[in-house]
């Protein structure tokens, strides 16, 4: 698979892509392995008041909050929540968006317009909003309704990049060598769209994770998204806002995770695009 | 490359690919936001025929619409009327499943080696599509048969595993021969199939659609703007002008006295390798039309430099008669 | 050997020794290597070769336009006017540039900026180079358009470049080339583009506006038809390097280079029918990777052990022409073009 590797040099190259990459990971690995890595019970609240906002130790690398629960445990796992949300929710975005896309770039001119106005419309809508709405009305969503919400509320953009790709290799002469070839639309489909398709969709779904991620933790700092105990990086910034100067490791720890766990997706989706760039492949 | 003999009327031997009328418009929106439509006559009542193991040049400028003739008989576009039967079949009254069978017997090559094969499909994965999509063969059987393609159109076996951007443009070209081939077509439409090669390159892939046609007896409906080439490939051209055929016959007779005056200019704006000889260049004036207008009256008359042009040319559209044996040109003068 | 109208002091344009490299991840492709080209005032030279043979970069290159990761190299010289146009400052270069020595390229359809109307275009041109009002630059705009036969002057100059078609905008690139009355005109493939009747005006007029006008053309082509019909001289160029120069009627007379030849015979002709045509075996070699000895040796039926191990200078046959060949020192040779030694065929062409 010669562009496979080609792919990974091109990609490689870009140093900043490969560090953002280094760090998806790191926090891949981190949140898989929490269970191991986690020094504590992220639930566990030991010693509620001996042992509340206590800084780092060597006990509790990153201090404890104000139930004492270990901040590194619950940060590890909320890494899980984090990733696992964002990972799915801008997977499953990622197929509701390609789908349509297909569908409105081979459908007749009617199809086309439809499921096209629809996109407009529905991009005319604030997702904050939409999720704030449902997630407001809906107490106490489990993370699976979170994560289609969120899906759900994010194909658009997708959609319309899929159905111009779409379009713009429906009239590419090999398409029309397919069909010449006796190929039916299935056929096209799955040999000749997808293909060309993949990059497309696979940057855009890494650049959303990071979006989502914060988009979660926006929810569960407002209090929608995961509920506590359970930990999130939004609710333990929620939990820490109000001791901001007086205990900063409770709220800075998921907050830099946040920061860092972004920007890291955003210059591997960055690195993918350029990597990916047609151009760069003749 | 000789004419081949036809039977006299009396026979029904049926051509191999006999195009009536045929007519392709489309309707194409233009205008701020698609407010103005307007139609594009891209070919208005075409008639011509292929015979078996018969090779027929089809010459013409862009915008004449010869590209758009090769689809429509490959039914790649619709048709608006007219007709087109392959071995006696109406192509556009076939069913679904029949259309399918019947791409197996016409193929296409085109113009451009780099967009017609998919950048992200190797070479033998193109090949193998037909003989997929066809039930011919599978797996090893159908390896075998991407190689032995392969080495009939001149590439080395290897090629199969290759992309097509590490080829250069005569190799991708042979690859797409080799695709239509799999197939195992009776009739090739060749669009402009070496117009986009270098010189040392347009000999190897015409002298390989020649031997192709030798071995398999193929027949060619072979299009392309270069008039030479034309003349090395095909016994028996016809010329087309905005969406009709103005002139057709034996080529040698057409090259050596040409009925139309749009023929004529065509020949005579023709670069030859050769200082030395002084050839009358008739220059057209204006602008090739476009098919959105065609003029009224005779399609080339705004352009004509014919001495005796007047109001009928203008008024009356001409029809292909005989003006030598086997030649046909559509003009009132000629 | 010069042309009909010698410029006194020396020729129009005199390139020596050019050499431009590329950096690529395969290596460093040697695109133009070695070349030595004189055109002289007034005259049409023609420069054919296929596609990677270098024609392109050499005449970039002239006009200074090659760009990372091409590189010209030190030794190169290219005289225009008698100033070395490699040494000239960058103010000095783009005072030259449009103005004496222009360059109409290939491409219609990309090489007109769609956002500025038709006259603006031109009118920049002679603004840059000569200083005169807006108005004036404007009429001489005008005085361009209709030069190149566009219809409708006026109207045309305030419309855009989509709204022509693929000749009309060649016209217009001609104009904005012209526009300066240059010295010399280097024509890269103006025609290719086009259809075989546009192609026939365009060069009429260029002829047209040459004669009238008393420019040089380099015309750089693939089309030896062109060649044979607008040129006095040709230079015939391979992997690089030119490896046959001669006049015009000379070289269709009798080409001495086997490449000359095999370009020939592998052109389908509207007066010879030939049963097959005669194929070069073979492809053109990657630039990272010429060939040693003489590099069109693989693909040569004439080729023998002397070709594979010395590269062959560009050897004169008397009459000023040219070939890169060794061949050209057998005498036999230059009176036939078949060489004596082609009966025991030694390791000659190279497979297909």
């Amino acid at each position: 698979m010669s562009r496979l590797r080609g792919l990974w040099a091109r990609f490689r190259a870009r140093r900043i892509a490969v560090a953002g990459l280094v760090v998806v990971v790191l926090l891949a690995l981190a949140a898989l392995g929490a269970p191991l890595l986690a020094p504590a019970d992220p639930l566990a609240q030991p010693d509620p008041v001996a042992l509340q906002n206590q800084p780092p130790s060597p006990e509790h690398p990153l201090g404890t909050d104000r139930f004492s629960r270990d901040v590194m445990s619950r940060l590890l796992y909320g890494a899980r929540v984090s990733l696992g949300i964002g990972a799915a929710a801008a997977l499953l975005a990622a197929v509701i968006g390609a789908g349509v896309g297909v569908a409105a770039g081979l459908g007749s001119p009617l199809v086309d317009q439809l499921l096209m106005r629809g996109v407009d419309v529905a991009l005319a809508l604030p997702r904050v909003f939409l999720l704030l709405l449902v997630l407001a009305l809906w107490e106490g969503a489990p993370a699976g309704v979170v994560i289609v919400l969120l899906a759900v509320t994010g194909w658009f953009p997708t959609s319309r990049v899929v159905r111009a790709l779409v379009q713009r290799l429906r009239e590419a002469e090999f398409v029309q060598a397919a069909r010449a070839l006796g190929a039916g639309r299935w056929g096209l489909v799955r040999r000749h769209l997808l293909p060309h398709l993949a990059p497309a969709v696979i940057v855009a779904a890494t650049l959303d994770v990071g979006n989502i991620i914060l988009l979660e933790s926006g929810l569960s700092y407002l209090g929608l998204g995961i509920r506590p105990p359970a930990p999130s990086w939004g609710n333990m910034i929620l939990d820490g806002k109000d001791q901001l100067f007086s205990t900063p490791w409770v709220a800075a720890a998921p907050g830099l995770a946040l920061l860092v766990t972004v920007v890291a997706f955003n210059l591997v989706g960055d690195g993918l695009q350029d990597a990916l760039d047609p151009r760069s492949e003749k | 490359m000789t004419t081949p003999v036809r039977p006299y009327a009396g026979t029904p031997v049926r051509d191999l690919l006999e195009v009536d009328a045929l007519t392709v418009h489309f309707t194409r929106r233009t205008g701020l936001f698609g407010s103005h439509r307007e139609i594009v006559q891209a070919v208005n009542g075409v008639t011509l025929a292929v015979g078996r193991q018969e090779t027929l040049g089809l010459v013409g400028e862009s915008g004449c619409g010869k590209t758009t003739l090769a689809r429509a008989v490959l039914r790649l576009v619709d048709k608006t009327s007219g007709t087109a039967r392959f071995d006696g079949q109406d192509l556009f009254a076939l069913a679904p499943a029949e259309l399918r069978r019947m791409r197996r017997r016409l193929q296409i090559v085109f113009q451009d080696p780099y967009a017609s094969l998919n950048p992200r499909m190797t070479i033998g994965a193109a090949i193998r599509e037909g003989l997929t999509i066809h039930k011919l063969a599978e797996g090893a059987a159908a390896d075998r048969r991407v190689r032995e393609l392969l080495e009939e159109v001149g590439l080395s076996a290897d090629a199969a595993h290759g992309y097509p951007h590490e080829f250069s443009g005569g190799q991708r070209q042979r690859a797409g021969i080799a695709r239509a081939l799999a197939v195992e077509p009776e009739l090739l439409v060749c669009d402009e199939p070496v117009s986009a090669l270098d010189v040392s390159v347009q000999a190897q892939v015409l002298n390989l659609l020649m031997d192709l046609q030798a071995r398999r007896g193929l027949s060619y409906l072979f299009i392309s703007h270069d008039l030479a080439v034309v003349r090395h490939v095909a016994p028996r051209v016809a010329v087309m002008y905005l969406g009709r055929i103005v002139e057709e016959g034996p080529a040698e007779a057409l090259y050596a006295r040409p009925r139309h005056p749009y023929t004529q200019a065509l020949l005579s704006a023709v670069p030859v390798p050769d200082p030395v000889t002084q050839r009358p260049r008739i220059v057209l004036p204006g602008d090739p039309p476009s098919p959105v207008n065609p003029p009224p009256g005779c399609p080339f008359h705004p352009r004509c430099q014919h001495s005796a042009k007047d109001q009928t040319c203008m008024s009356v559209r001409p029809e292909l008669e005989e003006r030598a044996p086997g030649l046909r040109a559509a003009c009132h003068k000629g | 050997m010069s042309g009909p109208d010698a410029t006194p002091g020396g020729p129009l344009l005199e390139i020596a020794d050019l050499r431009v490299t590329f950096a690529t991840g395969d290596g460093v492709a040697r695109a133009v290597d070695g070349v030595d080209l004189v055109v002289e005032a007034g005259e049409t030279v023609g420069l054919v070769g296929e596609s990677g043979c270098g024609k392109s970069v050499t005449a970039l290159a002239v006009l200074r336009l090659v760009e990372h990761p091409g590189h010209i190299a030190h030794g190169s010289r290219v005289r225009f006017e008698g100033r070395d146009l490699l040494a000239l400052a960058d103010r000095d270069i783009r005072a030259v540039r449009g103005n004496h020595l222009a360059l109409i390229f290939q491409e219609p359809a990309t090489a007109l900026n769609p956002v500025l109307t038709i006259g603006s275009q031109i009118a920049e041109v002679i603004r840059t180079h000569q200083h005169g009002s807006r108005a004036e630059a404007k009429r001489r705009a005008l005085e361009m358009l209709r030069a190149v036969g566009i219809p409708d002057a006026e109207r045309r100059a305030d419309g855009y470049a989509h709204q022509l078609s693929g000749g009309m905008r060649q016209r217009v690139l001609i104009a904005i080339a012209l526009a300066c009355r240059p010295h010399l005109v280097i024509a890269d493939e103006p025609t290719t583009a086009l259809d075989v009747t546009i192609q026939a005006e365009i060069l009429e007029l260029l002829d047209g506006l040459q004669r009238q006008m008393g420019m040089a053309v380099l015309l750089i082509t693939h089309n030896l038809g062109l060649v044979a019909e607008r040129t006095r001289r040709v230079y015939v160029m391979y992997a690089g390097q030119i490896v046959e120069e001669a006049g015009t009627e000379a070289l269709f007379a009798a080409p001495l280079h086997p490449y000359t030849q095999g370009l020939m015979a592998a052109v389908p002709r509207l007066d010879q029918l030939r049963e097959r045509l005669a194929a070069i075996p073979g492809q053109v070699p990657p630039a990272t990777a010429w060939p040693g000895g003489c590099r069109f040796h693989p693909r040569c039926p004439f080729a023998f052990d002397r070709c594979n191990a010395e590269m062959p200078p560009l050897l004169p046959s008397g009459d000023g022409r040219k070939a890169r060949c060794w061949l050209v020192e057998d005498e036999a040779y230059r009176g036939t073009g078949v060489p004596a030694h082609r009966d025991q065929q030694g390791e000659g062409g190279g497979a297909p």
